[in-house]
């Protein structure tokens, strides 16, 4: 039976169900359940998160400037995001500002974490839903060589360099384990590259794989150590002296240098290897333009990197803010976080307890009981899920709604906002891209889109790094080395009860937290994660969240092979480990494999 | 558990002791209290890296690359009674995290290892220092009693693996001032203090 939501999907549950994965929390898994049509066209799209929301449970009467030490705990790879997003609503709570240095420099960490999550997960947990690793292995170097030579003078690009790749994966392949890349669907009729585009792929996978360990020295620099760098309240911790040789800790102009140095190779790899192999594939996937879900409809962004220290406003922020609903670009509205009524989880679809649940809750007020059930038309044991039910509950992400609608957010929303308010910086690299392609504008609203959008803002934050790198020595060499404001560092100069909210764009898409600090500690603190807005359940009104729409209506070319669907969540960067199992209607494994 | 003698090493292997896992999840932090406890009772000389990788997973690569030899402390879930300890040595590693429910990390680490082997960077000799976890499903909770009884033999073990490879590493002297590990309150003793237990 078909059933038609709010936001424009028609849902039939009615054919065959592709189970992906089992619910486990370890590590917060993901599921996705879908419903085929007689022609594996995908009909209705069912995901779970296994991400528990309980960190208020753990911070309830810490020290809030010690937060962000654990909140750079809850995700393996949003790490110092968490951080500075914890301290920014623990300055925003307590009045605190920062110095001008403290901005460019947390600026060049947050952006420097971008292009590393996005090279990464590129190259490292993305390319191969497109890029066929087994193919590769008959690619010709030579012809290999001149397919690279043809998008990029970049200089590993010699048929002696790709014979070299060719042979050690060789060799790899042949030792029975495909190590990173086994478990892949190679073979599968989806894949479209020639084996030199999939060899030269390989390629960059490895050349990635190490000048992703640059990227982050970065960290190291400013925040001390890496993995796990060091924030403050107040500021940044590493205190600025220019002229000294081998200080302990302090920012000199040698460390400054090499950070110079890597933003050099950033802009580089960026320009030279990773925007070109996105359009390289793009140019053989432009066919292929599934997964758009609510990227064309509703999308939300909440802007990031001030140009300005404190200064949190649209016109500061260097990365676009705002919403845009039903596909209207020619509006693009403010967002506010301190508005109750526009920021609201919902809990119907959610395994957790609410006292109305028809109602959505603002986060300063939001309330984590979990209330594990499974619907009446699950299958299986709460202990061994079979099928969801999705007319229940049925996922520990909660719903997040924004005036009541589902958003996007990622890359793709803040490049669509960005375009929609005809900022040159977002809108010239997408009409480029999409000329170069030969695709219309609605084209962007894909799979493709969202993968594409994210090679762009690498490359886009690799010359903001630049920017700000220039406006930190600038600053420096007036004489101010002031890094962070201690004036207000003592509880006891805070007021007695004050509430605040620290926004960031996470690579993976619009993070906040909201914090309300009593009698000097932490009395309730709620995170809203990218991946929650994105993989979020049906709410209230039967609107289902941006993984579900992105599956809807896409064909499989083998059902038992979810590479489409794979390919389509993965393009979100979703902060949740993702192994899946493929499971008949009748409950026996077909197919199986871990991705991420 | 037998730890086979090394042979000859080589001058100064460069070697890393990490220690992976969440420690906001209960059991799941016991691969890095486990070497926060070793960095706080021994000190090692400066071909010896100790790191608490958190929950890093494949951006550990660069770390596993740049040394020849590798100690790791993990919670594991082998099926035994939880608190038992299992050492697995070089090549029984991959085999071992490639099982099925096995390391809790097995496919972030499991990656890292075929990452560092793809790149021509496999560790030479590798340890990894298992131990079976109670409880996985307490967030924000502190580690169990069988897990944190098994800490003081897991670091013994490091420490025997490491004098087998020939590395002179030093009892910290009685009221040393240790750099530490974790800060911010979430150290193994400010983070247990106040953490709350399973409602």
């Amino acid at each position: 039976m078909a059933i038609q939501t709010p936001n424009g999907f028609t849902l039939d549950n009615s054919g065959k169900r592709i189970v992906v994965d089992p619910v486990t929390r370890v590590e917060g898994h993901m599921r996705v359940e879908v419903n085929v049509d007689e022609n594996n066209i995908i009909r209705n799209a069912v995901s779970t998160g296994t991400m528990w929301r309980g960190i208020e449970v753990i911070l309830k009467n810490r020290d809030p400037r010690d937060a962000w030490a654990f909140t750079e705990r809850i995700c393996g790879v949003c790490t110092g995001t968490h951080a500075l997003t914890s301290v920014r609503a623990v300055e925003n709570a307590l009045g605190i500002t920062i110095p001008d240095n403290a901005n460019s420099i947390r600026n060049l960490m947050q952006l420097a974490l971008q292009v590393h999550d996005h090279v990464v997960h590129f190259y490292h947990l993305h390319a191969l839903d497109w890029v066929d690793v087994v193919s590769a292995l008959s690619a010709d170097p030579k012809a290999t060589s001149a397919l690279a030579q043809s998008i990029s003078d970049w200089p590993l690009s010699s048929p002696g360099y790709f014979k070299d790749i060719q042979t050690r994966l060789k060799k790899f392949v042949e030792s029975g384990q495909l190590g990173p890349f086994k478990n892949g669907y190679w073979g599968n009729a989806s894949y479209k590259l020639p084996p030199e585009a999939n060899l030269m792929a390989v390629a960059h996978y490895l050349e990635a794989l190490d000048f992703q360990k640059e990227i982050v020295k970065i960290h190291t620099i400013f925040g001390g150590k890496n993995p796990h760098p060091n924030w403050l309240v107040g500021g940044v911790p590493c205190p600025i002296n220019i002229d000294a040789t081998g200080a302990v800790g302090a920012i000199n102009m040698e460390r400054l240098n090499m950070v110079t140095a890597i933003i050099d190779q950033i802009i580089e790899f960026n320009d030279k290897v990773y925007v070109p192999d996105i359009m390289a594939i793009g140019s053989f996937y432009k066919d292929w333009l599934y997964g758009g879900g609510l990227s064309g409809k509703n999308v939300l962004a909440y802007g990031d990197v001030p140009q300005r220290a404190n200064d949190y406003s649209e016109a500061s922020l260097r990365l676009p803010r705002g919403a845009i609903i039903n596909g209207n670009l020619a509006e693009v509205h403010p967002v506010d976080h301190a508005d109750p009524e526009q920021i609201q989880e919902f809990v119907t679809h959610s395994w957790y307890k609410y006292p109305d649940e028809s109602k959505g809750l603002h986060p300063w007020d939001g309330v984590t009981e979990p209330l594990y059930e499974l619907g009446p038309n699950a299958k299986g044991t709460k202990t061994n899920i079979g099928q969801l039910d999705e007319g229940a509950k049925y996922s520990w992400i909660k719903a997040p709604r924004w005036r009541g609608h589902a958003m996007e957010v990622g890359p793709l929303a803040r490049w669509v906002v960005g375009y929609a308010q005809n900022k040159a910086e977002f809108k010239d690299p997408v009409d480029k891209v999409l000329k170069d392609l030969g695709l219309p504008v609605a084209a962007l609203f894909s799979t493709l889109g969202r993968t594409a959008t994210r090679a762009l803002e690498s490359s886009w934050a690799g010359h903001e790094m630049r920017h700000f790198q220039n406006k930190l020595i600038a600053n420096i060499k007036s004489g101010d080395s002031s890094t962070a404001h201690v004036d207000r560092w003592k509880p006891e100069t805070w007021p007695k009860e004050v509430k605040g909210v620290g926004f960031t764009e996470a690579p993976r898409g619009a993070l906040a937290h909201w914090i309300k600090i009593k009698d000097g500690k932490i009395d309730n603190y709620q995170c809203v994660v990218p991946t929650t807005w994105n993989g979020s359940p049906r709410d209230p009104e039967g609107n289902i969240g941006a993984f579900e729409a992105s599956l809807m209506d896409t064909p499989m070319s083998d059902p038992t092979q979810p590479l489409e669907i794979l390919r389509t969540i993965h393009s979100f960067d979703p902060c949740l480990a993702c192994s899946t199992h493929v499971m008949s209607p009748d409950g026996q494994e077909m197919a199986k494999v871990q991705v991420r | 558990m037998a730890i086979p003698s090394s042979g000859t090493p080589s001058p100064s292997p460069r070697i890393l002791v990490l220690g992976i896992g969440n420690i906001l999840w209960a059991d799941e932090g016991l691969g890095v209290r486990a070497v926060e406890a070793f960095h706080k009772a021994y000190e090692v000389p400066d071909n010896v890296t100790i790191l608490d990788g958190g929950t890093q997973g494949l951006y550990l690569v660069q770390l596993v690359n740049e040394h020849d030899r590798l100690i790791v402390f993990d919670a594991i879930d082998y099926g035994l009674e939880p608190g038992t300890m299992k050492v697995v040595e070089d090549d029984e590693v991959p085999k071992f995290t490639g099982a099925k429910k096995m390391s809790l990390h097995q496919t972030g680490f499991q990656e890292v290892l075929s990452a560092a082997d793809l790149m021509g960077q496999y560790p030479e000799r590798l340890t990894l220092i298992g131990c079976q976890p109670l409880d996985l499903e307490d967030w924000g909770g502190p580690l169990t009693a069988p897990v944190k009884a098994a800490i003081p033999a897991a670091v013994e073990t490091a420490v025997r693996v490491l004098r087998d490879w020939g590395v002179a590493i030093t009892v910290r002297p009685e009221g040393a001032v240790v750099p530490p590990l974790l800060e911010n309150d979430i150290d193994y003793e400010h983070y247990e203090r106040r953490a709350e237990p399973a409602r």
